[in-house]
């Protein structure tokens, strides 16, 4: 008896141990759903990342209504754009693709290089019409792997009712030293200078990029002197006052939030804040982020690409271009771009997106001046530059090393 | 303890009966004759529990031991032609600078918050075990951490210390104390995910001790007050030792819960600023899951320490129970 209340303890000490490990790092083996599975060939999945549209919603009906023109039933689903690439691969590993693959930019290079994606070369979809800088976020190693079906970037909003209290003319924030300057007003004149997202995800190196760039630092030398020079900026505003503390845990919406309380002159943020701003109940601007020494920083290119993943049964492609091209077809961008609050990619489009609402007007400037982060033929080299970038922001801005030490920390990690 | 008394006997009942008509499994000896059909009676009984150990603990186990085992970058593992390297992911994870901080955060985080979550959970048991009234009612009040989803307390509390609008800060300022950048702050950040985290924990300690006290007859305390022993006495002399096999128990899997604790710290802190409160659960997650290009290979290594760790601990929990026993 003694020994089997033994054993028993011992099992179960085991299968505690197990939970841990199961707990901790399940999802290996999670199955990725059934895609192209259906054996009629008249069904053709597309995924997404827009979640947020439900059945009955525009972008739904859109899908079905090009389904309905290429002659094909659509199975539609919406999933979380963090969760996409994961669930993406796990789909390939199983050779269970979807038909069309609608993904952020950045993860682009990544699925192409896991020999995911099919080139435009293979599926013949007509990329000719997009502008070349929103393309190259699709390109690697010389191939374009995708379309993109809208685009956004970062500028900086401005609270009129603020600055106009603290003194500040808006036309006199040229680069970083006028800018600064005028932070300093603010903070005078009892108000908050300017909030940021620099959290320890894509997102935070998605914030910083423009003021990376905007220096004239290259991602393939993190700690140059202009790189250097631009985390010192963002370190400076901290260490006076200018920025809150908690950019370091900031999201893009919670930073948002923080602005939209109207205590705030300037916020870094995209264009998909557009609609919230008409309702934040203040006057605003809309400014492009200024380089170091004067003239627009370029700000990094979101949104999303469309692709067509690789499939078992090649014949299912001259389909599923038919349905990227349809989503992709002039009216269709204006309208989708237009529901996500993005600006399109290609200018036929923008000029029809201005006319109908001149506000759009700087955003369509700065997506033109706007630069993919996996280009330059970073591919997948970007997404560990990156993550060493995040975490040089984060060192430096918490105080836990200068600057300096940080990307040199960074650099010699991403290398 | 009524019921946990209850519950393992019969457990050990079931462990009877299982014993007297399964086969036990390394019986070689037996396998080769026949069976009777008593005996695939058994093996059908027993079929189904251990389909489900196998498809759902040793199957997970053994590709997450897979995983740590090769090199898996993004094509490999499409195309599922990942070589073999041994222990070059775990080699990978020890050199990283990561490990000794990550190393050291699970160390502090787990025994800080098993001993607070422990003491508190203790008084707090001693005293709702005193039946005033509004007793039950409060206790149940001490419910609520354990009863909230994760996520929802972890934004609570990540809400509750923001460096400039949380409601901490403001009551220091109301007293005249500087704000604390709780979250923000390298040397702060580790201290606010473990007092999140006690928090979760205390109800766990408080019921499961709350039930052991039960258990132990009141007329031992009756003597203890006749032989003139005070309060303390009777808690040090009689509480503290026949409660001591449900202490075990309860810090053993408060041990294992905290080990793995990824979602406060997650949502909190996303393990920084400058992994300064990052543990093997959050690391092991940044590896797979956190990056454009996940690192499959290391973050499943990670998470093998985790396994071991636990293990390890399970195994030391047997050693001092043994000693008790016999003792």
């Amino acid at each position: 008896m003694y020994s089997t209340s033994r054993q028993r303890r011992l099992t179960a000490v085991a299968l505690t141990a197990l939970a841990v490990a199961v707990s901790a790092t399940a999802c290996s083996s999670g199955s990725g759903s059934s895609a192209a599975e259906d054996s009629d060939g008249g069904t053709y999945t597309i995924w997404d990342p827009y979640p947020q549209f439900a059945k009955g919603s525009a972008w739904v009906k859109l899908l079905d209504d090009c389904g309905t023109e290429a002659g094909v039933k659509i199975k539609r689903t919406g999933f979380d754009t963090s969760d996409l690439a994961n669930k993406t691969l796990l789909a390939a590993q199983q050779d269970n693709s979807p038909d069309v693959l609608i993904v952020d930019n950045p993860v682009v290079s990544t699925l192409a290089d896991a020999g995911v994606l099919t080139t435009t070369d293979d599926n013949k979809l007509d990329t000719s019409k997009v502008d070349p800088n929103l393309l190259a976020a699709g390109q690697s190693g010389g191939k374009t792997y995708g379309t993109p079906i809208g685009a956004n970037t970062l500028a900086l909003y401005y609270n009129k009712d603020v600055l106009k209290e603290a003194g500040v003319d808006i036309a006199s924030v040229k680069d970083w030293k006028s800018l600064t300057a005028a932070l300093a007003k603010v903070k005078k004149a009892g108000k908050k200078g300017i909030t940021f997202s620099a959290i320890g995800t894509e997102e935070g190196s998605f914030q910083f990029l423009p003021w990376f760039w905007g220096s004239g630092a290259q991602l393939t030398q993190l700690d140059s002197a202009q790189g250097v020079s631009a985390l010192s900026l963002w370190k400076g505003w901290l260490d006076k006052g200018y920025a809150p503390n908690s950019v370091i845990n900031n999201t893009q919406t919670t930073s948002w939030q923080e602005f939209a309380s109207g205590d705030y002159a300037f916020a870094e943020n995209g264009t998909w804040q557009l609609a919230n701003a008409e309702k934040a109940g203040f006057d605003y601007g809309v400014l492009p982020i200024p380089g170091a020494s004067g003239g627009n920083a370029a700000a990094p290119t979101g949104g999303e690409f469309v692709t067509l993943p690789v499939q078992g049964d090649t014949g299912r492609y001259a389909t599923s271009q038919k349905l990227a091209t349809c989503l992709t077809s002039t009216q269709n961008l204006y309208d989708t771009d237009t529901t996500l609050s993005y600006v399109a990619p290609t200018s036929e489009v923008q000029d029809k997106q201005v006319a109908a609402n001149a506000a759009l007007k700087p955003w369509v400037d700065a997506v033109k001046a706007a630069k993919g982060r996996t280009s330059d033929d970073l591919g997948t080299k970007y997404p560990k530059i990156s993550e060493q970038m995040w975490k040089a922001v984060q060192s430096a801005l918490s105080g836990s090393a200068s600057p300096k030490d940080a990307l040199a920390k960074a650099q010699s990690a991403a290398k | 303890m009524n019921d946990t008394k209850q519950s393992s006997d019969r457990r050990s009942a079931h462990g009877r009966s299982g014993a007297a008509t399964a086969v036990p499994p390394p019986a070689p000896m037996r396998e080769r004759r026949r069976p009777t059909s008593q005996q695939w009676a058994a093996w059908a009984f027993l079929a189904p529990v251990t389909l489900y150990l196998v498809l759902f603990y040793a199957y997970p186990l053994y590709r997450n031991l897979d995983l740590s085992l090769r090199n898996y970058t993004v094509r490999s593992f499409v195309q599922g032609d990942a070589p073999f390297t041994g222990l070059q992911n775990y080699l990978t994870v020890f050199k990283d600078p990561t490990f000794a901080p990550a190393l050291l955060h699970t160390v502090v985080f787990t025994a800080v918050c098993l001993v607070f979550q422990y003491i508190i959970g203790l008084a707090l048991a001693v005293f709702f075990n005193q039946h005033f009234r509004l007793s039950a009612t409060l206790r149940a009040l001490f419910l609520v951490p354990w009863l909230l989803p994760l996520i929802v307390s972890a934004s609570t509390w990540s809400w509750m210390l923001n460096s400039d609008s949380g409601i901490v800060n403001a009551a220091l300022h109301a007293v005249g104390i500087g704000p604390v950048n709780w979250l923000t702050s390298p040397s702060w950040s580790l201290t606010s995910v473990i007092i999140a985290n006690i928090w979760i924990g205390v109800p766990f300690n408080l019921v499961v001790l709350y039930s052991g006290l039960q258990s132990i007859p009141a007329n031992l305390y009756e003597a203890a007050a006749l032989d003139g022993a005070n309060a303390w006495q009777r808690f040090r002399r009689i509480t503290f030792p026949l409660l001591r096999p449900v202490s075990a128990i309860t810090l053993l899997l408060g041990l294992v819960y905290t080990l793995k604790v990824f979602d406060i710290i997650w949502i909190m802190t996303k393990g920084g600023p400058a992994d300064s409160s990052t543990t093997f659960a959050t690391w092991s997650y940044q590896l797979g899951f956190g990056n454009l290009l996940p690192a499959f290979g290391p973050g499943a290594a990670v998470g093998n320490l985790l396994v071991v760790a636990a293990l390890v601990f399970g195994l030391v929990y047997l050693r001092v129970q043994r000693k008790q026993a016999l003792s």
